[in-house]
């Protein structure tokens, strides 16, 4: 398969992004208000509210630094306002971000109230956002774009149709050089012999068990019942999926065919050179994108069966159906179509050229589904309880 | 028209790919041979939903994907819908 261009925006440290967004981030939840007051001041900026950000400690503290500073790194990223109560944390975050090169402002709230923040954020958001809005897009290679995988609200059409098709375009992609990514550690549970086949090597595949004996044992430490509504989901069973272990092994033919992955990433953490990657993530959509793009990548492939409709502010998430009652029903939801699939009216060689086409067309600035629908899921992926 | 997906020739599961109707002469396609199936549903099997290509007995595994997916927990006779009321995990139960 031969490399496409696409026309994308190539960042300060090199890195080629699809989208030019002004983000306002907020450090923890009581700066929220003064993030969304900010981006309706200036237009064409985005807050980024979320939940959390104070008393964290220890390694779940480290996932909350580790996924605003990757937020704001992300080369769909253009420039950083970030705005917390109090300086410490909020300059950790700015100098974190400021190693990209792209430019980041930091403003906190104590001794200044949030009118005066308001004030002082906004004017430096207004002129972030009029140079980017001067930056133009150029002639990049598409394997320069990290791919993040994950489906949801599956069904078995999407072992049959979707998740092979995204399957086929991993092996295209990472073929031709690019980086992508894979996760939900749980949800690999009956099919995780399969996955550590594909590990590059043994030190990968112990790392893999290593993390994936981690994950299923807090499950089972957690679990108050077998989990049969909860894994799978309510819309997995209606979708005709009956146990974990079918759909796991669904779910795992993201993975593609030829491609071996080359190492194991914690939460929100960047490959450091091109291939698949496995990611350790929750299987819960919105958390799973956001750790994804926290980790630099700029376009997520997302299988569905039963229509999930998740999106994600900074990272356009691409969906994918082959369940023809879904196509008909939720039709607003999905980019691309590969129900014919099921016919065998359409290869799935020819569904992952299909999916491919998509990923250029929206890596050259078509809006995707869910973000034209105005989906901007934001979820923090939290580890135990704060202090 | 196909009416189920097989993944793999040892599986004794298939998918309905379209609505099933109870007393259908169903044709079924072997994805790994691409070689034709025949089955008669014995009761409605909705689009995604598994129908039994064998008779099965509580206790025995199902294979799809040629894996193990769960243990029979009611006795099922091929033509038959599996799914949670006769189908339990083996890993989370």
């Amino acid at each position: 398969m031969e490399d496409r261009k696409i026309l994308g925006y190539r960042r300060e440290n090199g890195n080629v992004g699809v989208r030019n967004h002004v983000i306002i981030l907020p450090v923890d939840d009581i700066s929220n208000a003064a993030c969304e007051a900010v981006a309706n001041n200036i237009k064409g900026t985005m807050a980024l509210p979320h939940a959390y950000g104070r008393l964290q400690f220890g390694e779940d503290l480290e996932l909350h630094f580790r996924t605003m500073i990757g937020t704001g790194s992300n080369a769909n990223v253009a420039a950083v306002i970030v705005i917390g109560i109090e300086a410490g944390w909020t300059k950790k975050i700015v100098d974190g971000i400021a190693k990209t090169g792209k430019p980041v402002s930091g403003f906190s709230i104590e001794g200044n109230g949030d009118i005066t923040t308001i004030a002082a954020a906004s004017r430096k958001a207004k002129e972030y956002v009029q140079w980017a809005s001067e930056l133009q897009r150029t002639e990049c290679d598409l394997h320069e774009l990290y791919i993040s995988v994950k489906c949801g609200e599956s069904d078995t059409t999407t072992g049959l149709s979707s998740c092979p098709t995204v399957g086929n375009v991993i092996d295209k992609h990472c073929a031709m050089g690019g980086t992508a990514s894979f996760g939900e550690t749980s949800e690999l549970t009956g099919a995780e012999h399969i996955v550590a086949a594909k590990a590059a090597d043994e030190k990968v595949r112990k790392e893999f068990f290593a993390m994936f004996e981690d994950y299923t044992k807090l499950v089972f430490d957690q679990k108050t019942n077998d989990l049969s509504e909860s894994q799978p989901t309510k819309g997995n069973i209606a979708g005709g999926l009956t146990t974990i272990e079918e759909k796991a092994l669904g779910n795992v033919e993201k993975l593609g065919k030829k491609t071996k992955f080359i190492g194991c990433l914690p939460p929100a953490v960047a490959p450091t050179k091109p291939g698949l990657w496995f990611m350790d993530t929750s299987s819960a959509a919105a958390e799973a994108v956001t750790l994804w793009a926290a980790s630099g990548a700029v376009i997520h492939l997302f299988p569905t069966g039963q229509g999930n409709v998740i999106g994600n502010p900074i990272e356009p998430v691409i969906k994918l159906s082959g369940n023809p009652k879904t196509i008909a029903t939720m039709a607003e939801h999905i980019d691309v179509d590969v129900s014919k699939v099921l016919q065998g009216e359409m290869t799935i060689d020819e569904a992952g050229d299909a999916l491919l086409e998509m990923v250029v067309r929206t890596a050259n600035g078509r809006l995707t589904a869910a973000e034209s629908l105005g989906h901007r899921e934001f979820s923090m992926t939290k580890l135990y309880r704060s202090a | 028209m196909i009416h189920f997906l097989v993944h793999d020739t040892i599986d004794d599961v298939g998918v309905a790919v379209v609505d099933i109707e109870a007393g259908t002469d169903c044709t079924g396609r072997d994805l790994s041979t691409n070689k034709s199936i025949q089955a008669k549903s014995l009761e409605a099997i909705p689009l995604g939903h598994k129908i039994a290509l064998k008779d099965f007995k509580v206790g025995d595994d199902v294979t799809k994907y040629a894996c193990v997916i769960g243990r029979i927990t009611a006795n099922v006779a091929a033509g038959h819908h599996v799914h949670t009321q006769n189908l339990k995990t083996k890993r989370w139960a």
